[in-house]
Parts: structure tokens; C-alpha cells; sequence
């Protein structure tokens, strides 16, 4: 019969994850900081013994058998929750990788005698490691988007505060790239500022959006109409120098819009809409 | 005549992608000293031909080079898909038209915001828009 490598490591696999784990504590990518030893036994553990009890002589070189979905499951699980933790890609990927070196030395440990077989078999292994470890790079990707994901929606949830900087009077800064997203949150969130304060007035600062093409423009115009449809006035300041000059040669009508250069200019605006006087006191008048 | 001296591809499959891609180009623009109503102008066209891309051809890929002339520095960008193309090009380049009841400003906006321009398209095969933008232009 065959050598079958797979009997090896299944009937060594206290010894397997002992060479594992004293290849782990002695790396540089040892990261204490994030794992506790325990956490990283435990989780060493359920990886060879996940893989030790479905390797079998066949499947070993098929990798794309359905046999190993239960360890590609287990390693998902754990290069998602180190991309969470915060591990680099190439941490992760030694992690592994320090997986294949102990099963190549306890290869050569019981097949030094015979070094055609163990060519042969650190080549078999040695392609489902890879496998393994492309898997364990997708995965921890994937960890990585979701963070960023979560992220940028967190961002869009707080970058929209819409202030009643007077009584009638809203102002919305908005910061960052206005998509059709970001737009409906804006939009929601002022209309409905709208309603709950009766205000009459809605200045929308565009100081912090770094470009205004055609289809920020587009959403600029309908929030716009939408803050009109419910029978409030809209201001758009902010209107940097730059921005002026692009929105004209792009060829974007913003002549029914009320604009200001400045949320200063914007506010004086509004309070003379709503004859409202800003007048120094004559106390302060006497100090000057 | 001009000659590139850096270039840079850059993959475009998703909206996320514009603002990665929009960085990537003011980044180049900075490097070369452009000035900030430039880099606006710049920006704001990438941003166009870049959103086109996205909306009309699925995705695409764009090439940002840095290029020069004597002693004027500019930066390049090719974009590139393999989308339905656009069958009548002088109809698409004019100002409100729009197969996609948008403002129909992206194509003849960008040709006014950059200083070379160019375009071609098959339909079937895809688009092809150079834009450059000379740092004092
Ligand atoms: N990469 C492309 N592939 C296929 N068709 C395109 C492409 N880019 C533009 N077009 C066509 O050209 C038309 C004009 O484009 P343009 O960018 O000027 O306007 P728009 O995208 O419709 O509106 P806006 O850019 O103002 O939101 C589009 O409606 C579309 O039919
Ligand atoms: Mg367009």
C-alpha cells in the first residue's frame, strides 16, 4: 500500500500541533499584544483537528473536494476575526504558512529515509497548504471591506448633523464626496429637521466637498427642490473660488439657487429674509 | 512633443472606486505643482469621464500619466472600457443630451474643463477618452 501522509498526520497530531505551536511562539509575527497564548492554542487546536480528521489518502490531492469545507470554515473564521483584530495580511499569512513548515518536518522526520516518498508527499501537501493559505489571504480581505464598510457607514451617519443655528433657521454642513447614498441621508435628515423645527430657511454648506461634478450638482439641485416642495427657503454656501469656476465651464445652471460664498454671507442672508437685525449693543458701542 | 514619465493604472469596477481614484489623480497633480483651480478642473473631469465609465460601460480601467512638454508638466488620463460605445459621438458631445435623463453636461463639461480632448468609441467594443491637463494650462 501507498504511504499515506494523511494517516501520519492524523495519528500524530498531538505532535503536529506541539511543532506548530513552538514554530508560532518563536516567530517575530507572534503577537501577543493581540492574542492571548491560550486564544492561539485554542484556535491552533481547532485547526489541526479539524484538518486531521477529514484528510484522508484520497482527498488530499483534490482540494476542491467537499471534504475540506469544514476546514476552509474554521480558517474563514479565524482570518476574518484576525483581519477584526487587527493582524497585518502577512501575520495571518505566516500563520499558516508555520502550519505547512511543522507538517514538512514531521514529513522528514518519519520519511528521512526515503527521500522519494517524501518528495512526493511535501508536494501534495504542499499544494493544499497553498490552497489553504490563498483561501485564509480571500477571507482576511473580506474581513478587512467589511471593517471598511461598517466604517463608511458610521461616517455617513454622523456627517450629516443639520444644526438650527437660529429659530427658522437650519444649516447643514456637508463633508466629503456627496453620492446617492450620502444624498438620500442628507436629504432625510434635513427634511425631517424641517418638520420637527417649522424652520423656514435651510443653508447647505458645501466647504468640505472637495469637487462638485455634474452628478453632486444633480444632488445639490434636487435637495434643493425637495427642501422647497416643503416650503422652506435653501442656501448653498461654501461655494470656494475653485468650485465657481468648474461648476461654469462644466456648463451647470445654479441661477435659481440662492448661493454665497461663504455660511457667513449665507446667514446674514437668511436673517435679512427673515428681517432679522444684528445690531452691536450700545454698551459695547461706548468701549470702542 | 510629450513625453510620459509616469504612469499608473488604475482599475475601475464600482462607485467606492471614485473617490480611491479621484485621490490617486489630485495626488499626481499636487506632485507636479498644479494649482488648486487646475487640480479642481482636473478632478472634476476625471470625475465625470470616471462616473460615464461606471454608469454606461459597467467598469473600465484608467491610465494616470505625468507628461511634459519644454517645461510645462501636465498629467494625462486615459479612460478606457469595453462598453456598448456611443454610437453618435457629435450628438453625446453636445450640452443636455443624455441617454440616461441626467443633465447631459459630462462629456461637453469635460472638454471645456481640460485642454486636449479626445474621444472614440465603437459601438460594441467600447469607449476610449483622453483627457490632459497642462499644470498652467
Ligand atoms: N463610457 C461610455 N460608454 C457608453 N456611452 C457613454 C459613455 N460615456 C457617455 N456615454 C453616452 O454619452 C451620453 C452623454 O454623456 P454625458 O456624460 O455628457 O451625459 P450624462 O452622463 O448622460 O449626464 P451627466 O454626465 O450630466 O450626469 C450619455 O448619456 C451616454 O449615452
Ligand atoms: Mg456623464
Amino acid at each position: 500500500m501507498a504511504y499515506s501522509i494523511a494517516q501520519l498526520l492524523t495519528s500524530n497530531k498531538t505532535r503536529l500541533f506541539d511543532m506548530w505551536i513552538q514554530k508560532q511562539l518563536a516567530s517575530e509575527s507572534l503577537r501577543e499584544d493581540l492574542m492571548t497564548d491560550d486564544e492561539l492554542r485554542a484556535q491552533s487546536q481547532e485547526l489541526v483537528d479539524t484538518l486531521t480528521s477529514v484528510i484522508t489518502a484520497d482527498n488530499i490531492s483534490h482540494v476542491e473536494s467537499t471534504d475540506f469545507d469544514e476546514v476552509f470554515e474554521v480558517l474563514s473564521a479565524i482570518s476574518m476575526s484576525r483581519a477584526r483584530q487587527g493582524f497585518s495580511p502577512r501575520e495571518t499569512g505566516l500563520y499558516i504558512f508555520s502550519l505547512k513548515e511543522a507538517i514538512f518536518d514531521l514529513l522528514q522526520e518519519n520519511l528521512a529515509d526515503d527521500p522519494a516518498t517524501l518528495l512526493a508527499e511535501s508536494m501534495k501537501i504542499n499544494r493544499l497548504m497553498d490552497s489553504f493559505g490563498i483561501i485564509t489571504f480571500e477571507t482576511f480581505i473580506k474581513g478587512r471591506e467589511d471593517v471598511i464598510l461598517r466604517q463608511t457607514e458610521e461616517i455617513a451617519d454622523i456627517s450629516t448633523p443639520v444644526i438650527q443655528v437660529w429659530d427658522g433657521i437650519l444649516a447643514l454642513p456637508i463633508i466629503g464626496t456627496l453620492d446617492s447614498s450620502r444624498t438620500q441621508v442628507v436629504m432625510e435628515s434635513l427634511l425631517q429637521k424641517i418638520v420637527d423645527t417649522g424652520s423656514g430657511i435651510a443653508i447647505l454648506d458645501i466647504s468640505g466637498v472637495p469637487a462638485v461634478d455634474s452628478l453632486v450638482a444633480q444632488h445639490l439641485i434636487k435637495t434643493v427642490s425637495a427642501t422647497r416642495l416643503m416650503g422652506a427657503d435653501c442656501i448653498i454656501s461654501g461655494i470656494r473660488p475653485e468650485i465657481a469656476q468648474t461648476v461654469v465651464h462644466l456648463g451647470i445652471d445654479l441661477s435659481n439657487i440662492i448661493t454665497k460664498a461663504t455660511l457667513a454671507s449665507a446667514l446674514k442672508h437668511a436673517f435679512s429674509m427673515n428681517r432679522l437685525v444684528v445690531k452691536r449693543s450700545e454698551a459695547e458701542k461706548k468701549v470702542l | 512633443m510629450i513625453t510620459t514619465l509616469s504612469k499608473d493604472n488604475v482599475s475601475i469596477t464600482r462607485e467606492q472606486d471614485v473617490v480611491p481614484f479621484r485621490n490617486r489623480v489630485k495626488e499626481q497633480a499636487v506632485r507636479i505643482g498644479m494649482g488648486l483651480v487646475n487640480q479642481t478642473k482636473l478632478i472634476t473631469a476625471a470625475s465625470e469621464l470616471v462616473r460615464n465609465m461606471i454608469r454606461y460601460a459597467g467598469q473600465g480601467e484608467v491610465r494616470i500619466e505625468v507628461v511634459s512638454k519644454g517645461r510645462e508638466a501636465g498629467i494625462r488620463l486615459i479612460f478606457s472600457d469595453n462598453g456598448p460605445g456611443i454610437p453618435d459621438i457629435n450628438l453625446a458631445m453636445q450640452d443636455g443630451y443624455s441617454t440616461g435623463k441626467s443633465l447631459g453636461l459630462g462629456l461637453p463639461g469635460t472638454r471645456r474643463l481640460v485642454n486636449e480632448f479626445d474621444i472614440k468609441s465603437t459601438v460594441g467594443q467600447g469607449t476610449t477618452v483622453t483627457i490632459l491637463k497642462w499644470k498652467n494650462g
